[in-house]
């Protein structure tokens, strides 16, 4: 864990390095997802696998290198940090249930059906069982 | 808009009402003004920052929606009482059940738990207050206001009527014309904040301001219960922020989230309505199941058996409870796989509440128990709450559902459990730390009417309804015919249902009668069994500043161990110190009431009112952003003398 | 309250009073919060990806060029804005204005970039009430300009009262909480980046 005053010390004076390396490599991550959707030709799902990787790995720079997530506010406890950091990966995983959930039961068995256009349904592949279910139509 | 468009007319109950709400207010400003109580609501009320006054206002406004959702139930009853009643007609049976779900949920068990925990929970980990007193009181205030907001959809526009979950197209525009619906997004969207913040202020509060010593695991269990609602309330009620305006925005201005036109898809809306409603499920029963844990521990004078256990039961619900939703909406269809999944994750979370009843009655196993009355609610829960459990695992097989959905067994179970879980805790908790709030104990006679009233009430009131589930009755009908045969059942329900009303009138009598009669408590331990700190006072109930120097914690029960060590809880006079404390503040009620301006201007699509309520909201922000609000000090002095110490 | 005020030269300003610890760590659980509820509109968003209805699909209207300038923006302000806190611990009072005012020009610019790019998709046939589509599109990334605007208007509030009140445990801390806030908003951002823009292109390229 990481205490305020190391980082302190650490960046006393002269360029901020951490900031300058999250800086970069932040515009390298968004560089290289643009890379990845426009030139590389992978399938749409590897191709959003690898972009959403991607997004997770600079949101870590941002709350690392940025925000001092695991800095705690007290000398010689780390609680603070540790609260903070759970907190956050908590939310991701809430994250993950909120938006993978949603679009998992919302794109199954009629839900995808209802009355509109769904052209681009066999895009979408978020569930194996669609083709059985394409019998159902009415 | 007419005024008779603006004011609900047309029906005599509602005229009745109109009238009562308007003579209690005449009733109160009379009062006020009479006795001259202004400046006191004003200074000990309106602005105070301290948890245990805003744990109170919080108590009282639920005991207030209780009545009103309570009325609400017994109409319905009433209605439902013989075949082809005429007493209400369908649309006024509609709002009716929609107020009572929602009032019920957000506007009752909510506060009366919130209420609970801010009295009870900064003393029992031995805090001044907190994390962020000036927070708890937007918290309350917010609350009150969306409630308020919510409630007066009954005389002024027209009450909701699209069911406490809202469910999409039936809500939207064309189906649910005019300003009820909006009432419905606007007051809940007003008292949801208040909730996020209570959920923030809280779990800061039990993870920093315990008192010395206090390690995680020596924490009490009700604290513990807290703690993991409070995780749960912060990561849950964004979702139902982010569906409440989405719908808004449906409404209001157009949108097609969730509209047939557009290609709008409804059942988005249940899918993240109940990604909030089932979270809150368990927000609203694990404070029950801590305080059930403090009192059958306290009167079994027993240590909780297997703490360990019940802690990390609740620690994986504050996780689990996020994975089991789609078991509300089985039969929307989303194929078998969806459904197979979400019946198993549901009857796995069975498991770590079953893990909690064995742990409950080995606590009692050879302990000496008192049956006070919160100890007979704690024991009515555990029974009742059983029949709500298994019943809950019944639906959640997927199959099976099919034949429960939407009938009065589901109604039945729901009941089951949150009337056994959350209304028997918060008449439980009330009692069991009644003496903490007010320095003296409601009458224990009378008491045990209550209970035993209340619990044959509530039984007769919904075990009939169980079978007219599985006769098939479906749930939200205003009427049926006499050839269906389900009469004389639906009579009886509304027997047990008046009951249980003849019950609450009791609990109130016993406010009065305790207020004159009751012999006053002159030691904090007021049921001389306390166990944590909130017993731990010099006083029955504390002084502003809780506790005049903060106790330090060896064990778990502090108390408990206190008392083995022969150590008084009157603090050494050498020790007192002068002590920081918060400043009132009028600003959060202030805030409040902008809110309400802007609610309602958005209610009736007066998009200048909403506008104006929002800018007060912003200058309330930046002028508690500029204020320097360093606090007070509260000097030694005052602190002996309230302690009644002497040199 | 209990009141420990930490006095040790090293350690950070904002950290030195009781208060300032405690809303701190308030903060992040707010974050936390956040998440949740921007999780819910990535969710909304990505459900009615295909309901476009007989409005415009994103392929036609989303243009990458603008995109970029906005996440450039937006990226470099939050660059800027830890700068501005590292000379904030320095307790160099001048560079922290220097570089919060620069993140506050980015992020108007990010704003001014949004609002050009929300009024071209209006003037082209795509408006909060066209389709599912659309609306999930605008309440996203409109809740998240929104954001960013009360983020300018906040953070300029605190600044006046560094300037009138010095750096102190009190100021230092909202200073903190506000650079927390921001950098969050980039956050957000990238994920909108991601499953908004590069997410719809990809998938209605088909």
């Amino acid at each position: 864990m990481a205490n305020p005053q190391d980082s302190l010390s650490r960046e006393h004076g002269g360029i901020p390095w951490k900031h300058v390396i999250g800086y970069i490599l932040s515009i390298v991550l968004t560089a290289l997802a643009l890379w990845v959707t426009f030139e590389t030709g992978f399938s749409t799902r590897t191709i959003l696998i690898i972009i959403f990787i991607f997004a997770f790995l600079q949101a870590a720079l941002q709350l690392l290198m940025f925000m001092h997530m695991t800095e705690s506010s007290e000398k010689n406890n780390t609680l603070t940090g540790k609260t903070q950091t759970g907190n956050i990966l908590f939310a991701a995983f809430i994250a993950i249930v909120i938006v993978a959930g949603s679009v998992w039961v919302m794109g199954a068995g009629h839900a995808k059906h209802d009355h509109h256009k769904m052209e681009m349904d066999h895009d979408m592949k978020m569930d194996g069982d669609m083709k059985m279910d394409h019998g159902d139509h009415k | 808009m007419k005024w008779d468009e603006f004011f609900v007319t047309g029906d005599p109950l509602i005229y009745g009402a109109d009238v009562s709400i308007g003579l209690t207010v005449i009733g109160i400003l009379f009062y006020l003004t009479y006795f001259k109580k202004w400046q006191w609501l004003w200074r000990e009320w309106l602005t105070t920052v301290d948890h245990k006054k805003l744990g109170i206002m919080y108590i009282a406004s639920a005991v207030l929606m209780l009545f009103r959702g309570g009325v609400d139930a017994l109409l319905m009853r009433v209605q439902l009482a013989t075949p082809d009643s005429k007493f209400l007609d369908a649309q006024h049976y509609n709002e009716i059940f929609t107020t009572h779900g929602t009032i019920m949920i957000i506007f009752m068990a909510m506060p009366f738990l919130i209420g609970l925990i801010n009295v009870v929970i900064p003393l029992q980990i031995g805090a001044r207050d907190v994390a962020f007193p000036y927070l708890n009181a937007v918290s309350f205030w917010t609350f009150f206001i969306g409630a308020m907001l919510f409630n007066i959809s009954f005389v002024i526009g027209g009450s909701p009527s699209a069911g406490w979950t809202s469910y999409m197209p039936l809500a939207g525009n064309e189906l649910s014309p005019g300003p009820g619906q909006n009432y419905y997004l606007l007051g809940l969207q007003i008292a949801g904040i208040g909730t996020l913040l209570t959920g923030i202020n809280f779990l800061v509060t039990i993870l920093k301001m315990r008192a010395p010593g206090m390690t995680l695991f020596k924490m009490p269990m009700f604290t513990w219960s807290a703690l993991i609602t409070m995780i749960i309330i912060v990561f849950a009620f964004p979702i139902l922020t982010v569906a409440l305006a989405l719908m808004t925005f449906d409404r209001l201005f157009g949108a097609h989230f969730f509209t047939l036109q557009g290609a709008g898809m409804d059942m988005l809306w249940a899918n993240l309505f109940w990604l909030w409603g089932h979270p809150e499920v368990y927000i609203v029963v694990l404070p029950a199941f801590g305080m059930f844990s403090e009192i059958i521990s306290t009167f079994s004078r027993k240590v909780l058996f297997g703490y360990k256990a019940m802690v990390w039961a609740m620690v994986i619900i504050a996780g689990y409870s996020f994975l089991v939703w789609v078991h509300h909406f089985f039969t929307m269809g989303q194929g078998e796989l969806v459904n197979s999944v979400f019946s198993i994750t549901t009857m796995i979370i069975g498991i770590p509440t079953g893990i909690k009843i064995f742990n409950w009655l080995f606590t009692m196993y050879k302990g000496k128990i008192s049956f006070t009355t919160p100890m007979l609610w704690s024991l009515g829960f555990i029974v009742n709450f059983v029949i709500g459990g298994v019943t809950g695992v019944m639906l959640a097989m997927a199959a099976a559902d099919y034949q429960y959905h939407n009938t009065y067994f589901l109604v039945a179970h729901f009941h089951y459990v949150l009337i056994a879980g959350t209304v028997f805790s918060c008449f439980a908790g009330l009692i069991f730390w009644y003496p903490k709030m007010f320095g003296y104990k409601l009458n224990e006679a009378i008491g045990k009417w209550v209970f035993w009233v209340f619990n044959i009430g509530f039984n007769v009131c919904f075990i009939p309804q169980f079978i007219l589930g599985l006769d098939g009755m479906p749930r939200r009908v205003y009427t049926y015919s006499a050839a269906s045969g389900w009469g004389g059942l639906n009579m009886l329900s509304t027997v047990g249902g008046f009951l249980m009303g003849i019950a609450f009138l009791i609990l109130a009598y016993n406010f009065y009668y305790s207020f004159r009669y009751s012999e006053r408590e002159n030691t904090g331990d007021s049921w001389g069994l306390g166990r944590t700190l909130e017993w731990a006072t010099t006083s029955a109930v504390p002084p502003h500043y809780n506790f005049a120097v903060t106790p330090t914690v060896t064990a778990m029960d502090p108390l408990i161990q206190m008392k083995r060590d022969k150590q008084d809880v009157k603090p050494k006079i050498e020790d007192i110190k002068k002590i920081h404390m918060p400043d009132n503040s009028g600003v959060p009620f202030f805030m409040a009431s902008f809110f309400f301006v802007a609610g309602f201007g958005l209610v009736f699509e007066w998009y200048w009112m909403g506008i104006v309520g929002l800018i007060g909201v912003f200058i309330t922000l930046i002028i508690r952003s500029f204020d320097k609000n360093e606090g007070y000090y509260v000097s030694e002095e005052e602190i002996k003398e309230t302690e009644r110490l002497t040199v | 309250m209990a009141h420990a005020e930490v006095h040790d030269h090293n350690t950070p300003l904002e950290y030195q009073s009781e208060t300032g610890r405690l809303n701190i760590l308030g903060f992040w659980v707010f974050l936390g919060a956040e998440i949740a509820l921007f999780s819910t509109l990535f969710a909304t968003y990505l459900v009615l990806m295909y309901r476009t209805a007989d409005g415009p699909t994103p392929h036609e209207l989303f243009e990458l060029k603008g995109v970029l300038i906005e996440t450039f923006l937006l990226l470099t302000s939050s660059f800027t804005c830890g700068i501005a806190i590292h000379e904030m611990r320095r307790r160099n009072r001048k560079g922290l204005f220097i570089w919060m005012i620069i993140t506050l020009a980015l992020g108007a610019g990010f704003l001014g970039y949004e609002i050009y790019e929300f009024v071209t998709y209006v003037h082209e046939g795509a408006a909060l009430g066209t389709s599912a589509f659309w609306s999930g599109f605008f309440v996203i990334v409109g809740t998240h300009g929104l954001h960013v605007t009360m983020g300018i208007a906040w953070i300029t509030l605190i600044l006046i009262q560094v300037a009138r009140r010095g750096l102190t445990p009190q100021t230092s801390a909202k200073v903190f909480i506000s650079s927390l806030y921001w950098h969050f908003l980039d956050v957000v951002w990238i994920f909108i980046f991601t499953a908004v823009y590069l997410t719809g292109m990809v998938l209605h390229n088909g």
